[in-house]
């Protein structure tokens, strides 16, 4: 087992009042069982508390997951928040019921990637390892 | 039908996981490579050989001074980068630790919570930090989780108990994995609670991950350790076995409003006066009994630093740390020599490790 070096650490988080957190732990334990640090941060957390633990843990990325329709106002917040503390640098990937026509939206504000029901995980983990390193 | 996308991401990670498997294969023998690639053929090279990430740091926005500066002036990322350096060994790592705060790290307390899993430990936490803050005082976390031998990946959801500190910047909380380290604490813990307390937090609060039975590598790090227990995780049987009992400072019954608290706390009490040990009770989930056992924690840490029992156990701390560090070095090369050693003669691992580590240091030299 290596036990040397960098691994790679990714938050998960789910900002907002969406409670649906089962696509969010199923990423989590795949980016487990790819050899990922996963720091998951847990439902109902704000843009604010999602940028901030993710400083705090010096995470190489942020993966937001929302399935309640409030993505184009969140996944941006967390962004701005990330920028207002200076860690712009991190990057941050939307994931949930999101649908097509606001995927360039999203992108537009800085989201990396965006992944829908029908992404595969294989997808997921190879989008997440290409942003860290 | 809107079971099956989930139970297909489902058989997916379980076939990620098997890439994992091959992948640490592949990882052991890159190892390998290193270290040819470093052309130790002198065995005492090797102490100066570590597997070397340069550039690492280029990679961030902050160069070492910045980290450095940082840390003085309580800024988060700089503190978050610090421990990442020293955890990920980095090259830049020694000049960092060098530079520490010597008074900082003299005068502020480790405490250690450690227990069985599903204890309380995390609840626990979140409350004395919520105490903390509450006298005002800057609190560092290090929340330990175990890393998946498979994979070498972990999941941390210790911070899920504390968000409520998220926003404060006097609460620096950090999750760290045990990478291979058995024990319950990971390598980089000690410095990691160096650097945060070169930040101007006191008390740092080390969580162990949920320990057994014989976990109680905490009780060398932390200058006070509580051991935290709960009705209905085992039998009175689990209690007398683990040498946790005899070793932490403290023991908290936590749950203490759940049926079974008297009798559990009754328990302990026989071995704890024995010692001259407390017990105390506490319900995390409610905050009851958190701020009488930060004070008992702190007393306790008063006592044995007045006594000097507290500078005691902090140098023999440090001398098994060194050791820690220097196992934890040598691991890839003693790795890569016993993938050197010709297979087929077979030999039992333990004469091959000495022909290993007889070769290394010559009876001679020391």
């Amino acid at each position: 087992m290596a036990q040397e070096g960098k691994r790679y650490r990714i938050l998960i988080g789910k900002p907002g009042l969406d409670g649906h957190d089962r696509g969010a732990k199923c990423i989590a334990r795949a980016l487990r069982d790819n050899g990922f640090e996963v720091v998951y941060t847990g439902i109902r957390r704000t843009a604010e508390e999602i940028a901030v633990a993710a400083i705090q843990e010096d995470v190489d990325a942020v993966g937001l997951s929302s399935l309640s329709g409030a993505h184009l106002q969140l996944f941006p917040e967390v962004i701005q928040s990330l920028k207002k503390h200076d860690a712009a640098d991190i990057p941050v990937i939307g994931g949930g019921i999101i649908p097509e026509e606001d995927m360039p939206v999203l992108k537009e504000h800085g989201v990396k990637a965006v992944f829908t029901p029908g992404t595969s995980m294989d997808e997921i983990i190879a989008t997440f390892r290409g942003l860290c390193e | 039908m809107r079971l099956l996308p989930l139970f297909g991401a489902f058989v997916n990670s379980r076939q990620t996981s098997d890439v994992g498997c091959r992948r640490s294969e592949d990882e052991a023998g890159d190892q390998k490579s290193d270290f040819r690639k470093y052309n130790i053929a002198d065995p005492q090279l090797i102490l100066t050989a570590q597997p070397v990430r340069q550039g690492y740091a280029l990679g961030m926005r902050m160069d070492i001074e910045q980290i450095k500066r940082g840390i003085e002036s309580k800024n988060s990322r700089a503190l978050a980068k610090a421990i990442s350096l020293v955890e990920d060994g980095a090259e830049e790592a020694d000049q960092l630790l060098a530079s520490l705060d010597a008074s900082r790290i003299e005068s502020s307390a480790v405490i250690g919570i450690t227990g069985a899993p599903g204890a309380g430990k995390s609840t626990l936490t979140d409350k004395l930090v919520a105490v903390c803050r509450e006298r005002g005082k800057r609190v560092g976390v290090i929340a330990i989780d175990p890393s998946s031998p498979i994979s070498g990946g972990a999941i941390h959801g210790d911070r899920i108990r504390m968000m409520q500190h998220a926003l404060d910047q006097d609460v620096v909380v950090r999750s760290m994995a045990t990478r291979g380290r058995l024990g319950g604490l990971c390598a980089a813990a000690g410095a990691a609670s160096r650097i945060m307390a070169s930040a101007g937090c006191d008390p740092i609060i080390i969580e162990t991950v949920g320990v057994g039975q014989s976990e109680m590598d905490i009780i060398r790090i932390a200058d006070v350790t509580a051991l935290v227990s709960a009705p209905g995780l085992g039998d009175d049987i689990q209690a007398l076995k683990a040498g946790l009992l005899e070793v932490a400072d403290l023991m908290v019954v936590n749950k203490a409003d759940k049926p079974g608290a008297e009798m559990l706390a009754m328990e302990l009490n026989e071995i704890a006066r024995a010692k001259g040990r407390q017990v105390m009770m506490t319900v995390a989930a409610q905050g009851q009994g958190v701020s009488e056992l930060l004070d008992a924690m702190l007393e306790i840490f008063e006592t044995k630093r007045a006594s000097g029992q507290r500078d005691q156990q902090r140098a023999e701390c440090r001398n098994m740390e060194v050791v820690d560090w220097g196992l934890e070095m040598l691991r890839p090369y003693l790795y890569a020599q016993s993938l050197e050693q010709d297979q087929k003669t077979g030999g039992d691992p333990r004469i091959r490790a000495k022909e290993i580590v007889d070769r290394l240091f010559p009876a001679s030299t020391w």
